[in-house]
């Protein structure tokens, strides 16, 4: 699993689209099931499919004016500038206007209903997306790094979006009016056609010749690219390392490797794609050669009109335009179809499952929990948990006590059902966990929990978000009881100050603060607190305890630590080791048993205390 | 922005290069009308076959050649243009290993590395499209219009009408759409943030049963994203269509006042078409100029930050005096050393330091959060400079030493334990470059790392991801310990760096120090009362100040505040 989500990660950091500059002449990614994906994407946009029809009706109305435009105009001169009809001359102009408003009027009114139902249809997606994620279990945000999610419902998303917005109509645009543009050169001149279209074929071999080159370029571009800026994230975020140890110098010269192949194999990229330009340009002024020259002479054989080598000239000088558009959309969609796949993939994760048709509602909780042989592995064969019992009465505070990876937050895991247990059972009350609804199990069970999240809100949201219709004096109450009044007042608004991203401007002590208030707010029946005071110093510590055990006071409760001062005062002691309950008891039983628990407890106090 | 400028003066033959060749090719593709106009109002008119001929030749001929000026142009910008931005990015690269902490702290380290790998890419593209495009949009205007003069001066007023228009219309959107797409980005950011937030946090969400409140946070911001989104396209759906019409109906235009010019007589039918053609390269031109201005603003933006880089002035150097001999027996003094962070406000973060460790000695220090203890040990680096006071080491003020023979004297483990892509033996021989496989076993094994590092199968090959994503944090812990034990430097930090370490492996890693010869004057931070008891002074930090100090019979007899500290680990009944 995880070797595949590497590979995974490793691909996608090469992906192109990566950066604002994405798009432009990057190795493009074929998806990997095209056909199922454009039909899923279609299950978005079918929901508009009559602004769709619209929309292309539009296309039709919009290329069409637009192509008769070289025609007109070679109509004109022959009729009647050669002629010198001026009145004539004037009402084909006068319908040459009208027919590019129309045009122009069309065009608009498609880009302006496409770009609705693009954005439309794009936070549809995104919406499907965030639900995902609010159904997906807990094992599946353990098991992906966050990277590759987040990269999902951002960069792929806009992938979509982008080509949705401009490239659905511009294809077909295109397509029309290249297919219209080459009809009416046939029209006009069926020999002039074949001698323009000639150059068609040395096109097509030119740009396969220069894109494979060029991908391959862009390809060793990328990896040079990646390699590069893995360089400097890993060297400026571990900077204060790198000087410590003077690497400086040795952290330049790697950095010149990657730079020096960077740079050369940038030159070689850049060389190919910027080619194309000029190799375009080539071919349109050899058209233009082409059929001046020919024209020319076919005019003087009196095949063709003077008129109609000017229409041909616009047309042929039209027709490089849709064809070098409809290359570079080729890629853009495709890359977009693999975003989408990849959306889609994560749509398709294995939710949680629904509550049972039977769950019950828990009200009036009293906290009697029971875990009756409880056994959990994580990944298959690897056990976690072994026959784990446990009998949890009313109002009692457990501490439960281990090395770490002995199981103490795996039972935490357990009871929250962020994971379902694999045999065995655990009741609330005598209710069977998993016949209660999540919702309310959840509700009963108050959480502090070993990292701290907070949001990038005020602080007084912060706290709130343990319970939402508090009121702001119960969010003052709730931090005062936390001891996290004294310091929020101190923040440059009180309680109103917004807290920068991963709240990085408050210690990880504060933050711990912080979350106990809210956990303190929700008022749960049962209290589960893992580690929740581990970065709060303990003189600090000592003040919260006494909050705390005004808190715990009739609540059942589960307190993990490793603070041994910080699990003393439970009514019983759980210690875990390698997935089993070892010993059980108050500390001082413990201590006279002299097991497991006395020695942790003197390698910390006894060489102390003596 | 025309300070980084300075770095393409090294490649100043390609950057003269390309626009020179880059004129070759708007000269190729300004002749070609000019050409065609004579074929339909010489050849065709007098019906001269060879003429036509000999004049589709030249246009072949001409087109080649500006095919050799584009490619030549291209190949030229391509080099000047990568080898600039490699030019660049090392310059900022080792500007930032010039950096001392005082810097660093400057800049948020995602900033910093945005600025070394995307602002670059930023300003390197600039480079590469301005050699090319940005001489070939306003050479090709240019010349068109005095093409289209010399061609007929009268009908050339209709670009008096049409080119004003464009520009109004083209500067309007920009500057529109520039503000919309920016609102945009915000919008786009909030998303985002959300989404992220929802990552991170999910255990929190689900825990507080808060699903429902967060789908409604988020469907606000995907709703407004939407309803932005749905703006700013629909006003750039305005473009195309209205550049178009202004395009066709001055074609229109000049077919009628051409065609009314001609039946006077002062204008021929070919020179109509030559026209027309000039139109289309004329306003093809002044759109990319309207492209160019979006990206130069963009890439202004990355300028300014690269320069700020740049510009940073280093605050630590090596004083003229100091001497480059390192320290070595590692007596080290602090005399009334007082210290306050550059950019804090207000509040010392350290006052009245002074204490003395004797060459070999332990020196422990406790503290709560936020009382200075990590600063205290950083001055010993140089990472910092003291406001006032001094600093000896061995007797001699460590400003009086060079940076390299300081740091090449004091191993500190930081309380974040970085380790770098490459192998464990590697991230270990940081300390030592020349150190032999024995004595990065004999380190390892001193932090209690050997065993677990020879369980791998790869043992001290194994190659770590990056930020070693494959180690536990005490694992992670362990081989820093390591890679500072192996530099056998005279003093020696561990800035609570065992946190993450159980007791069991920390009391064998403190066992292990006191048995390395030759001792190292150590200096312990820590959290835990027992990880220092044993040490031969303790440092009670308080605010900044040192609270109380001495050894930890004494501090527990005579320290207030000691002792609180020991009754909140140990228990009311220790005391």
């Amino acid at each position: 699993m995880s070797a595949q989500n590497r590979s995974d990660t490793e691909r996608r950091r090469r992906r192109p689209g990566g950066g604002p500059h994405g798009g432009l002449m990057m190795p493009i990614e074929k998806p990997k099931r095209g056909r199922q994906t454009v039909g899923r994407l279609w299950g978005y946009l079918r929901r508009e499919k009559w602004l769709m029809a619209v929309v292309f009706m539009l296309v039709l109305v919009s290329a069409g004016a637009m192509l008769s435009g070289p025609y007109l105009i070679g109509v004109g001169i022959d009729r009647f500038i050669i002629p010198g009809d001026m009145p004539g001359l004037l009402m084909l102009a006068m319908a040459m206007i009208g027919l590019y408003l129309l045009g122009a009027g069309g065009m608009w009114l498609q880009n302006h209903i496409m770009v609705g139902m693009a954005q439309r249809t794009v936070r549809d997606i995104r919406k499907d997306l965030f639900d995902t994620i609010q159904d997906l279990p807990v094992r599946f945000f353990d098991t992906h790094t966050h990277g590759d999610t987040m990269s999902r419902l951002s960069n792929d998303v806009e992938h979509v979006a982008n080509v949705l917005n401009n490239s659905v109509t511009q294809a077909f645009n295109s397509f029309i009016t290249i297919f219209g543009t080459i009809t009416m050169m046939l029209i006009l001149s069926p020999v002039l056609t074949v001698m323009t279209l000639v150059t068609v074929p040395i096109m097509a071999v030119i740009t396969k010749l220069v894109a494979v080159r060029t991908r391959h370029y862009f390809g060793e571009q990328q990896k040079h690219l990646g390699e590069l800026n893995g360089l400097v994230e890993e060297t400026i975020s571990g900077q204060r390392v790198v000087k410590v140890f003077q690497q400086e110098d040795a952290m330049i010269e790697k950095f010149s490797e990657h730079n020096d192949d960077l740079r050369d194999s940038g030159v070689k990229a850049q060389i190919f794609a910027g080619v194309v330009g000029p190799t375009m340009n080539v071919i349109n002024n050899l058209n233009f050669a082409i059929v001046a020259a020919a024209g020319g002479y076919l005019a003087i054989q009196d095949l063709i009109t003077v008129g109609i080598i000017a229409s041909f000239i616009t047309y042929s000088r039209q027709l490089a335009r849709p064809l070098n558009q409809l290359a570079s959309q080729f890629n853009m969609v495709q890359s977009a179809v693999a975003g989408a796949e990849r959306c889609f993939e994560l749509m398709d994760e294995e939710k949680e499952p629904k509550d049972d048709d039977q769950a019950v509602e828990l009200d009036d909780v009293q906290g009697e929990v029971r875990l009756v042989n409880v056994d959990f592995a994580y990944e298959p064969d690897v056990p976690v948990l072994k026959n784990v019992s446990l009998d949890v009465e009313p109002g009692e505070t457990i501490a439960l006590v281990g090395p770490t990876g002995a199981g103490k937050t795996t039972i935490i895991n357990l009871l929250t059902r962020f994971y379902d247990i694999q045999s065995g059972s655990i009741t609330i009350d005598g209710w069977d966990i998993r016949s209660i609804r999540r919702h309310s199990l959840r509700h009963a069970l108050g959480i502090v929990l070993q990292d701290t999240y907070l949001f990038s809100d005020s602080v007084r949201e912060n706290i709130r978000y343990g319970r939402l219709d508090a009121s702001d004096e119960e969010v003052e109450r709730a931090a005062e009881m936390a001891f996290a009044d004294t310091f929020i007042r101190r923040l440059p608004h009180g309680y109103d100050t917004v807290l920068a991203d991963d709240a990085g401007d408050l210690s990880q002590g504060q933050r711990q603060l912080l979350s106990i208030a809210r956990a303190i707010l929700a008022d749960p029946a049962i209290l589960i607190l893992d580690e929740a005071t581990s970065s709060v110093d303990t003189r600090t510590e000592v003040h919260i305890q006494r909050a705390m055990v005004e808190l715990m006071k009739g609540r059942t409760c589960f307190v993990i630590a490793h603070r041994l001062s910080t699990i003393r005062d439970a009514d019983r002691i759980v210690v875990i080791n390698h997935g089993e309950i070892v010993e059980e008891g108050s500390h001082r039983e413990l201590l006279e048993a002299g097991g497991f628990y006395s020695e942790l407890y003197q390698s910390q106090f006894e060489r102390a205390a003596s | 922005m025309l300070k980084i400028m300075r770095f393409l003066r090294p490649h100043w033959k390609a950057v003269l290069l390309a626009p020179l060749l880059m004129i070759a090719e708007v000269i190729a593709d300004l002749y070609q009308p000019t050409l065609l106009a004579s074929i339909v109002d010489v050849g065709v008119a007098a019906e001269d076959i060879p003429y036509i001929l000999r004049t589709g030749a030249v246009m072949i001929g001409v087109a080649l050649l500006g095919m050799a000026g584009g490619v030549g142009c291209t190949v030229a910008a391509s080099m000047a243009s990568q080898h600039f931005g490699a030019d660049l990015r090392a310059a900022l690269f080792e500007k930032v290993q010039s950096f001392s902490f005082a810097n660093l702290d400057q800049y948020k380290t995602s900033s910093l590395i945005t600025r070394v790998t995307n602002d670059v890419t930023q300003v390197q593209n600039l480079v590469l499209m301005g050699l090319r495009m940005m001489v070939r949009a306003p050479l090709l205007s240019l010349g068109g219009i005095v093409m289209a003069i010399r061609i007929n001066p009268q009908l050339s007023m209709i670009f008096l009408v049409s080119i004003p228009v464009l520009a109004v219309i083209m500067a309007l959107l920009v500057k529109r759409g520039f503000r919309l797409f920016t609102l945009v980005q915000e919008k786009l950011d909030r998303v985002n943030n959300v989404m992220r937030e929802n990552l991170s946090g999910i255990r929190l969400i689900k825990a507080f049963v808060r699903s429902d409140h967060e789908r409604k946070r988020f469907s606000v911001s995907n709703d407004d994203l939407m309803d932005m989104s749905v703006q700013a396209g629909r006003l750039m759906a305005l473009a195309m269509p209205l550049i178009m019409l202004i395009m066709n109906l001055s074609i229109v235009g000049i077919l009628y006042f051409g065609g009314v010019q001609v039946d006077r007589g002062t204008m021929m039918v070919g020179e109509i078409m030559a026209f027309v053609n000039y139109m289309i390269h004329i306003l093809g031109s002044l759109m990319m100029v309207a492209f160019m201005f979006i990206m130069i603003s963009r890439a202004q933006a990355s300028g300014e930050r690269i320069q700020e880089v740049l510009a940073t002035e280093v605050d630590l150097h090596d004083e003229p005096e100091a001497e480059d001999i390192p320290v070595e027996e590692g007596r080290v003094e602090f005399e009334n050393v007082h210290f306050s962070y550059p950019q804090a406000s207000g509040e010392p973060v350290l006052q009245d330091i002074s204490f003395t460790a004797e060459p070999g000695e332990m020196v422990g220090i406790l503290g709560g959060t936020g009382s200075g203890k990590s600063t205290l040990v950083s001055l010993m680096l140089r990472l910092y400079d003291p406001d006032s006071g001094r600093i000896l080491m061995d007797g001699r003020d460590i400003r009086h030493i060079t940076l390299d023979a300081l740091r090449r004297s004091v191993s500190i483990v930081l309380q974040d334990a970085v380790l770098f892509s490459g192998t464990i033996d590697e991230n270990i021989r940081w300390g030592r470059p020349d150190a032999g496989t024995e004595q990065v076993v004999e380190a390892a094994d001193h932090a209690q790392a050997d065993h677990f590092i020879q369980s791998f199968p790869h043992g001290y090959d194994s190659v770590l991801g990056q930020r070693a994503v494959n180690l536990s944090g005490g694992q992670k812990q362990r081989v820093s310990i390591a890679r500072g034990l192996i530099k056998d430097a005279p003093v020696l930090i561990l800035d609570d760096s065992t946190s993450a370490v159980d007791l069991g492996t920390e009391s064998r890693i403190q066992e292990a120090l006191r048995r390395r010869e030759p001792q190292a004057t150590t200096f312990v931070i820590a959290q835990r009362i027992t990880s220092v008891m044993d040490a031969d002074t303790i440092l009670v930090l308080d605010e900044g100040r040192i609270a109380a100090s001495g050894t930890h019979d004494r501090l527990l007899a005579e320290s207030s505040i000691y002792q609180d500290i020991y009754r909140s680990q140990m228990g009311e009944e220790a005391v």
